[in-house]
């Protein structure tokens, strides 16, 4: 039983890790301000998750994981205000995202907000 | 009435899940504290369906759940297309129509909208939602309105 729990609490670690990770090179990588704001999101939800999750499966004792529900809990409410909060600002601010155009058909494009 | 309970009974938890000391003298300072709250907020005149929103509280966990398994499978999406680089992203701008009638649901369709990775909502304004997508498959996921769907039956409780 505890080789089990420690085992997969390593797993999730280390998938956590592999998607903070994932998220940072995202940030570095990705070409403007709201591509970006996506691999934010990658860090915010299921990382978070994971490395928590991970340390819920080395809880000592019940109190501990209750903590770490809790923090996991707020992380998944808090993220999404702060994300709209910040490409709203963005978006008051006229900065315009970075549209493909290339395989566009007429029909999304009626779909598309005038800018 | 049933919100201010909802609201002490949290306010109580989240002290007892922080505190970890039980003794009486702890105890009743988490009395005090709780007391104080409420009178503020009863003061800012807070404390309504939208603080407290316990008429979901039937249908969430089913509601969280299919969330979760969303938001798991767009990581990997967005993950995979950061490692394949930038040539294989089409960023995408697109106005969706929200079918909630109350603010909450908007919130909600719109906080479930940010909250899987590859959209983002950027601004609400009536029943439009102005989403903005890393591909082009995140929105017509979106437009085939199952998200939408669930959270107007989640919605529906009220």
């Amino acid at each position: 039983m505890e080789t089990i729990l420690s085992i997969s609490s390593a797993l999730c670690l280390l998938i956590g890790s592999f998607l903070c990770l994932s998220g940072g090179v995202g940030i570095l990588r990705f070409p403007d301000f709201y591509t970006r704001m996506h691999a934010v999101g990658v860090t915010d939800t299921l990382a978070a998750a994971m490395i928590l999750i991970g340390l819920m499966l080395q809880g000592p004792e019940w109190i501990a994981i209750l903590k770490l529900i809790m923090i996991l809990l707020m992380t998944l409410f808090i993220s999404p205000t702060a994300s709209h909060a910040l490409a709203q600002a963005a978006i008051r601010n006229s900065l315009w995202p970075l549209i493909d155009t290339q395989q566009e058909t007429a029909e999304e494009k009626s779909h598309r907000t005038p800018s | 009435m049933r919100h201010t309970i909802s609201l002490s009974i949290g306010l109580l938890l989240f002290w007892l899940l922080n505190s970890g000391h039980y003794t009486l003298m702890i105890l009743s300072l988490c009395v005090v504290s709780i007391v104080i709250v409420l009178t503020i907020v009863h003061k800012m005149d807070v404390v309504d369906h939208e603080a407290q929103p316990v008429h979901l509280s039937r249908k969430f966990p089913a509601y969280s759940l299919w969330l979760s398994k969303e938001i798991v499978l767009s990581n990997v999406t967005v993950v995979k297309h950061i490692w394949l680089g930038n040539e294989s992203l089409s960023p995408t701008l697109t106005t969706l129509k929200a079918s909630q009638i109350t603010d909450m649901g908007k919130v909600i369709y719109a906080s479930s909208i940010t909250l899987t990775p590859g959209t983002i909502a950027l601004d609400l304004v009536g029943d439009r939602i102005m989403v903005h997508s890393l591909l082009r498959d995140n929105i017509t996921a979106l437009e085939s309105g199952e998200m939408d769907r669930r959270v107007s039956r989640l919605e529906a409780q009220c």
